[in-house]
């Protein structure tokens, strides 16, 4: 066996967010909707379920004690942490094992709500939110040589790669705001994002200047938000409810934790998770019907269209200013709005996969990429540091 | 640490020649005999040959130049180091290594990629120093 493609497919998805920023429900009850709404959707129950994936919430030991909330003993679990590519490089190693016979069905879930959890702790007298504590014993290289700066974490990691970026391709803060005025268009379409008003590049531009060159329109939104998918053998996926959708590749690659080791703040470990994912489903760029890229500031996007071979290096700023990216152009990209305006709770990866499952179904509604075959679901974790890769097809492209 | 102005590092074992350096102000840098190679952040081991035995402190010319750069437009915490705009960069070391640093003594929007600096240093609360950069 040299390939995974086309040995597993994701048969359930469920995804919620809403237009408030604010979902009522919270944690394992959070999770618990989704587990049941993403089974439901694949015609399974949670007694088919004998694999895992969970990157946890807080402390504690991941997998473990959501596998023990549900009453399942499964016989796979992935509790890996790449931040918000962790669900792409679930989808990898789930299709994986699946194809090694180590497990049938596999259940993946993420639920955040950092503005529902700010208010019930303001509702208890609490100060709200909390800083996280920023030593927990051990080794911390960031403590020691990052953090005493005060370099604004995310967003200012991303500001030093678009800052790169410029100085070295002449790239502009003009292009940049292409990718979120072209994401807001999506975001229309879209009940339940954050943001449906469209914007220009104006509005981006004369956004508050946040970390140089990043201005506040450039920047992801912080949400309440949740989701889940089931995979399954491609055999058992032909029997259940849905049109099954193939993994047909997925790869992944990190380079760096701290900002400061990464070895190019122009190019992404996706110039290896990309072309390696691509090349195992007998895709081409040309082929990808919608690109659903980890959209955490406008600069990720754009470093996706270079490393993913959408465009050569150096020309992702050309490249957003003459391609149309957003409804009815030619490269559909980030169509459920994207982390820029649809919901980001903080490990967005999820969203990726779900909104390609439905765009492959046909299921995205006013939204929907006609002849959606091939889509892409490019995760990115860390400050840029974890690029995981999947590519998904419908029945057609596998045969 | 009641008197510190900004989040004040910690000091790891293996870092200890490197902040026992700032003391005086001197920017040092870890080497490995073996492969040739600046290290940085200091290491138990070579990441490149993954030995110990081949590591050695050097004194650091201290020149290099901006490789990225972001003006922060407001605070991560709220400590006076942190009055904004403030201009953090990624410096590259004339040996080869990068280190995310403040630029000081120039105006923040200024500072662009390429500019040559040199360290400066503030002082933390215990007599450590950090290092930052200043324009050459």
């Amino acid at each position: 066996m040299t390939s995974l493609r086309g040995a597993a497919a994701i048969v359930g998805v469920a995804d919620d967010a809403s237009p408030s920023g604010v979902l009522d429900l919270h944690g394992r009850a959070l999770e618990a909707a989704m587990i049941r709404e993403a089974l439901d959707d694949a015609g399974l129950t949670i007694a088919d379920v004998d694999g895992i994936c969970y990157a946890g919430q807080g402390a504690g030991m991941g997998s473990l004690g959501l596998a023990e909330f549900l009453g399942i003993r499964p016989r796979y679990t992935d509790s890996t942490m790449t931040g918000g590519s962790s669900y792409e490089v679930y989808a990898e190693h789930a299709a994986a094992a699946i194809a090694a016979g180590l497990c049938d069905v596999v259940i993946c879930v993420y639920a955040s709500t950092p503005q529902g959890d700010r208010a019930r702790a303001k509702a208890r007298g609490g100060q709200g939110g909390g800083r996280r504590p920023m030593m927990m014993g051990g080794p911390n290289p960031n403590a020691e040589w990052e953090m005493p700066h005060g370099l604004r974490q995310p967003m200012g990691s991303y500001a030093l790669a678009a800052s790169r970026h410029m100085a070295m391709y002449g790239t502009t803060p003009e292009q940049l705001a292409h990718i979120a005025v072209s994401t807001r268009k999506w975001a229309t379409l879209n009940p339940k994002a954050r943001f449906q008003d469209p914007i220009t590049i104006d509005d981006v531009l004369s956004s508050k200047m946040m970390s140089s060159p990043l201005h506040l329109l450039d920047c992801c939104l912080v949400t309440d938000g949740a989701g889940a998918f089931v995979m399954t053998s491609a055999d058992r996926a032909k029997s259940l409810r849905k049109a099954p959708v193939y993994v047909l590749g997925a790869a992944t690659c990190h380079d760096h934790s701290m900002i400061s080791q990464m070895p190019d703040l122009a190019t992404t470990a996706g110039a290896v998770s990309g072309p390696a994912a691509f090349a195992q489903a007998g895709v081409k760029p040309g082929d990808v019907d919608v690109l659903m890229g980890y959209d955490s500031f406008t600069i990720t996007q754009l470093l996706h269209f270079e490393d993913l071979g959408f465009c050569a290096k150096g020309e992702g700023g050309a490249f957003v200013e003459s391609t149309d990216t957003g409804p009815g152009g030619t490269l559909p990209t980030n169509t459920n709005g994207g982390g820029l305006s649809y919901t980001h709770p903080g490990m967005y990866g999820m969203f990726l996969l779900v909104e390609a499952v439905r765009q492959l179904r046909g299921e995205a509604g006013a939204r929907q990429v006609d002849g959606c075959e091939v889509a892409v679901a490019h995760g990115s974790g860390g400050v840029l540091s974890c690029m995981s890769t999947t590519v998904l097809g419908t029945e057609a492209v596998l045969s | 640490m009641s008197d510190a102005r900004r989040i004040e590092p910690p000091e790891s074992e293996v870092a200890k020649p490197f902040w026992d350096a700032t003391r005086e102000q001197r920017l040092v840098l870890q080497w490995c005999t073996d492969c040739g190679n600046a290290i940085f952040y200091p290491r138990e081991v070579c990441p490149s040959c993954l030995r110990a035995d081949g590591l050695e402190w050097r004194d650091a010319s201290g020149r290099g130049e901006v490789y990225a750069v972001s003006v922060q437009h407001a605070a991560q915490v709220p400590m006076p180091a942190y009055e904004t705009p403030y201009a953090v960069a990624v410096v590259e070391l004339e040996e080869g290594v990068r280190m995310l640093s403040t630029i000081v003594g120039t105006d923040p929007e200024a500072v662009v990629v390429g500019q040559a600096v040199t360290v400066a240093w503030e002082p933390l609360s215990d007599g450590r120093n950090l290092p930052m950069f200043q324009p050459s």
